[in-house]
């Protein structure tokens, strides 16, 4: 599995640098050094998320996160789980560690769904920084508004198609 | 051709990462006093190979991002999905959404360049859920590390219908009267 997405993400990157190299080299370069150093940048925050969460979801006493988010929680635990996900502050390493975090500690995969979805979709921070600055504002909250289900129908996807 | 690409000002380093990183530490202490010495190197070295394992993906996903930013002018696809209506104006806004890698800084300009362009709102509603919820960038790069492949592939499945769900909505807002005057 690992392998065969390592192969075809590789094939991918290679056939976008050679459509980028037979229209010119600065453009190879530029995407190269574009990416890589975005790569860099992005390194210590997924290297301490990725070991954070795992330590945090061994500290976590699985008597707390499974009566509340487990998979016997249904759809009381997918409702919390949502409200969870829009009230998480922060950017992805926050939201993605505590999803992880959760997961490992007993939480069910469709409650995982819901609070990655929601925070997602409508962590409220994000839509004041990023979203209402940049659109117009009938657009923000008409979208805010129909990704309201959005968390409820993913976790019910979750729980229809039964986890492989 | 080649837009000058505005680049997310992104530091190594910031809050969100600092907290993540405090609890960490909190987390691991627990875990190293409560647990002993060998519970604390076998989730440590365990986490540490995760991690390594998914470099190699992390690294495919940032520079296939910078690739499609650069061959793939942004005008254009504000074109094609500002001249399609109906539901084929929500796939394709869909489509777009997974395929334009970028953060929020890169991704709302473009969504706002669809409704100068012509595009109906609820393509709009469509292209930020897909790029929310199933753009690959984000997924390789920061799911795939924290959840694993089979996890995420599973998830962006169930994901799939979302985005046109939400146009479909937004549109039906719109003609119930959301937010005023339409377009």
């Amino acid at each position: 599995m690992t392998l065969a997405i390592n192969t075809l993400l590789w094939l991918v990157v290679g056939t976008l640098a050679f459509i980028a190299a037979s229209r010119g080299r600065p453009l190879l370069s530029d995407g190269v050094r574009v990416g890589t150093m975005e790569f860099l940048l992005l390194l210590p925050r997924i290297c301490i998320g990725v070991i954070g969460s795992g330590f945090i979801a061994e500290a976590l006493p699985n008597e707390w996160v499974a009566p509340w988010l487990g998979p016997e929680s249904g759809f009381l635990g997918v409702i919390i789980a949502t409200i969870g996900g829009a009230l998480t502050p922060g950017g992805p390493v926050v939201g993605f560690s505590i999803g992880a975090a959760a997961l490992k500690s007993g939480a069910g995969a469709p409650q995982v769904i819901a609070y990655t979805t929601a925070w997602a979709l409508y962590a409220i921070h994000r839509l004041l920084i990023w979203e209402v600055p940049m659109m117009p504002a009938r657009i923000v909250w008409l979208r805010a508004t129909v990704s309201l289900p959005l968390p409820f129908i993913a976790a019910a996807l979750a729980m229809l198609l039964a986890r492989p | 051709m080649t837009k000058p690409i505005s680049p997310r000002r992104r530091r190594a380093f910031d809050w969100s990462t600092a907290t993540i990183a405090a609890l960490a530490c909190a987390a691991a202490a627990t875990v190293y006093i409560r647990d002993g010495h060998e519970r604390f190197l076998t989730i440590l070295l365990g986490d540490v190979t995760l991690f390594a394992e998914v470099l190699p993906k992390v690294l495919a996903g940032c520079l296939i991002g910078a690739f499609v930013t650069l061959l793939l002018p942004r005008e254009l696809v504000a074109r094609w999905v500002g001249h399609e209506s109906g539901f084929t104006g929500l796939l394709i806004a869909a489509f777009f959404g997974f395929l334009l890698p970028g953060g929020p800084i890169t991704i709302y300009p473009v969504a706002g360049a669809f409704l100068v362009m012509g595009a109906d709102a609820g393509a709009v509603v469509a292209f930020i859920v897909s790029w929310t919820l199933i753009g690959y960038t984000r997924a390789l790069v920061w799911e795939l590390p924290f959840f694993g492949s089979e996890f995420v592939i599973w998830r962006i499945a169930e994901a799939l219908p979302l985005p046109v769900i939400a146009g479909v909505l937004a549109r039906i807002a719109i003609r119930a009267g959301f937010g005023g005057t339409t377009k």
